[in-house]
């Protein structure tokens, strides 16, 4: 393999100074898109700047919104895992409960959380529940299919080495099958925490009135495109530091499998 | 056991059918096996002969379509420590130290450490896997992965041990050192084996007696007393006796594969 180097610099560089080009020079219709100087200089100014003393109404308020999000999503997102992870594990195990519960997940799957968003309003109104449920739902999907899928992978002849040695059912679901399925499990869990960002941004944009969504729709509203490009790159970072934090894990606690790849 | 004096693993008429693509194919034919207390049966066959179909349903993995299979006297019906099974892909838990799955067996019975500490330790003794109790699987070599494969089911003291060809996977240098190990281990303790191989000299290095199958449909075609002096080592392979045995073998199977191809051809 080549060495990585700071290679992966160098397209993110490239972009900026097209981005940069194409303001200053006004291959774009100016006014519409601001120079990333000046996104740069609003987004301190939202981390940094005073709360409530400058003109801007942003000022100072960039940390609480992404501990809103944040919050939001972590909650979601823990709720789905608690869900998915045990169901997945008894749909794939149980012939009984595939058939039972499989058929219908199959069915509300393809319906995307954008579409869940006035049921969502209606029942739960503007408040936290709407927008956990949002991101609960989203995640859970991915969740529940990975792990699924992973324990139907799991290999029969370890199923039968079990059995050999004496192992209940109960034994070789958390002994056999569950850590069989953990790779499976963990690439549910990174589609799922990328599912629940974008549902904490689309139900804050327009079921609660606070968090990253929303101060993405008012600076649209009020023509802050520069807020707006700003959110955009701080929800891109918040998911790449927690989709970063999850493989981590799966580094720690799979580290079985990461011997097998070298041996 | 009520029928101790009996044979230890007893097939009675067994036929195999399977369903593939929606056909039905004939796997196993009136077979009739009995191997008796401490003895160790070889099956040897052709690949895709049913030998491993016949291993499977003594170790309760698969039912037969007709006829019974009984160890100790008692029906077979599902998979038991008392009938340890010795796979050719090792089949050890990839997320488990050596020691780990070494103990498995007797952890999910729920012994105390205290009662199965010395004999785990006796065991990684003498199939010599000391020093590697808390390597991962993925880190060792075929043949070090097949004496876990071996040490993790004595370790639950078994009546009979079932060998689908464990060392059909390995290097012949491999095998031949494993081959020396499995007699070794055998001497000390003695359990009835039932060993499925395709490999002529291994079954007559190994066995008390080769039973050869035929070709699909499989069928028992000869039961072969070996009786060379134990304990055995690989020289033995080159000793006028076991040349004649194996000769009686290799013509055997020989005018079977004859008839095979003859069947096939018609």
């Amino acid at each position: 393999m080549p060495r990585r180097g700071p290679w992966f610099v160098l397209l993110p560089l490239a972009l900026l100074v097209l981005w940069h080009a194409a303001v200053t020079r006004q291959w774009v219709a100016p006014g519409i898109i601001p120079a990333p100087s000046q996104v740069a200089e609003s987004w301190y100014r939202w981390i940094f700047g005073a709360a409530g003393t400058s003109l801007s109404p942003y000022s100072g308020t960039w940390l609480a919104n992404v501990l809103y999000s944040s919050r939001r999503v972590l909650q979601g997102f823990l709720i789905a895992a608690a869900l998915g992870i045990p169901l997945g594990l008894f749909i794939g195990w149980n012939r009984l409960v595939s058939n039972l519960v499989d058929p219908s997940i199959q069915l509300l799957r393809p319906v995307p959380i954008t579409a869940w968003l006035p049921f969502s309003i209606a029942v739960f109104g503007i408040y936290d529940t709407g927008a956990l449920f949002l991101i609960g739902l989203g995640a859970f999907y991915p969740i529940v299919v990975n792990t699924t899928h992973g324990v139907r992978d799991t290999n029969l002849l370890l199923l039968r080495a079990a059995r050999m040695l004496g192992a209940s059912e109960t034994t070789i679901l958390g002994k056999v099958v569950f850590p069989s399925a953990l790779p499976s499990i963990f690439t549910g869990l990174r589609l799922g925490i990328g599912v629940a960002w974008t549902a904490v941004i689309v139900a804050e944009m327009i079921a609660v009135k606070s968090g990253l969504g929303y101060v993405l729709w008012d600076a649209y509203y009020v023509g802050r495109m520069d807020i707006c490009v700003a959110t955009m790159c701080s929800v891109g970072m918040l998911g790449f530091l927690s989709d970063r934090l999850i493989h981590g894990a799966s580094r720690i606690l799979l580290r079985w499998r990461a011997l097998e790849a070298h041996g | 056991m009520a029928e101790a004096r009996g044979p230890s693993i007893q097939l009675r008429d067994v036929w195999k059918d399977f369903v593939k693509r929606g056909r039905r194919v004939e796997a196993l034919q009136a077979i009739e096996v009995a191997v008796e207390v401490n003895e160790f049966a070889a099956l040897l066959g052709p690949s895709g002969c049913g030998k491993s179909t016949l291993l499977n349903m003594v170790a309760g993995f698969d039912r037969p379509t007709r006829g019974e299979v009984l160890v100790n006297g008692v029906r077979v019906e599902r998979p038991d420590p008392s009938r340890a099974v010795v796979f050719q892909e090792p089949a050890l838990f990839p997320w488990y130290t050596v020691l780990d799955n070494i103990t498995f067996g007797p952890k999910t019975r729920g012994l105390r450490p205290a009662a199965y500490q010395p004999r785990v330790d006796a065991l990684l003794e003498q199939v010599g896997l000391e020093g590697f109790e808390s390597h991962y699987p993925a880190e060792l070599s075929g043949g070090m992965k097949q004496r876990v494969g071996i040490a993790r089911v004595l370790v639950m003291e078994p009546q009979v041990l079932l060998m689908d060809e464990p060392f059909g996977s390995l290097d012949a240098q491999t095998r031949l050192v494993m081959q020396e190990l499995l007699l070794s281990v055998w001497e000390r303790h003695h359990q009835t084996v039932l060993f499925v191989t395709h490999d002529v000299e291994e079954a007559l290095l190994l066995a008390d007696s080769v039973s050869v199958m035929t070709a699909r449909p499989g069928r028992i075609k000869k039961r072969i007393s070996v009786e060379l002096p134990r304990p055995r080592a690989l020289e033995l392979t080159t000793s006028a006796a076991f040349n004649d045995l194996k000769r009686e073998v290799l013509s055997l199977i020989r005018e079977e594969s004859r008839r095979a191809a003859a069947q096939s051809g018609g």
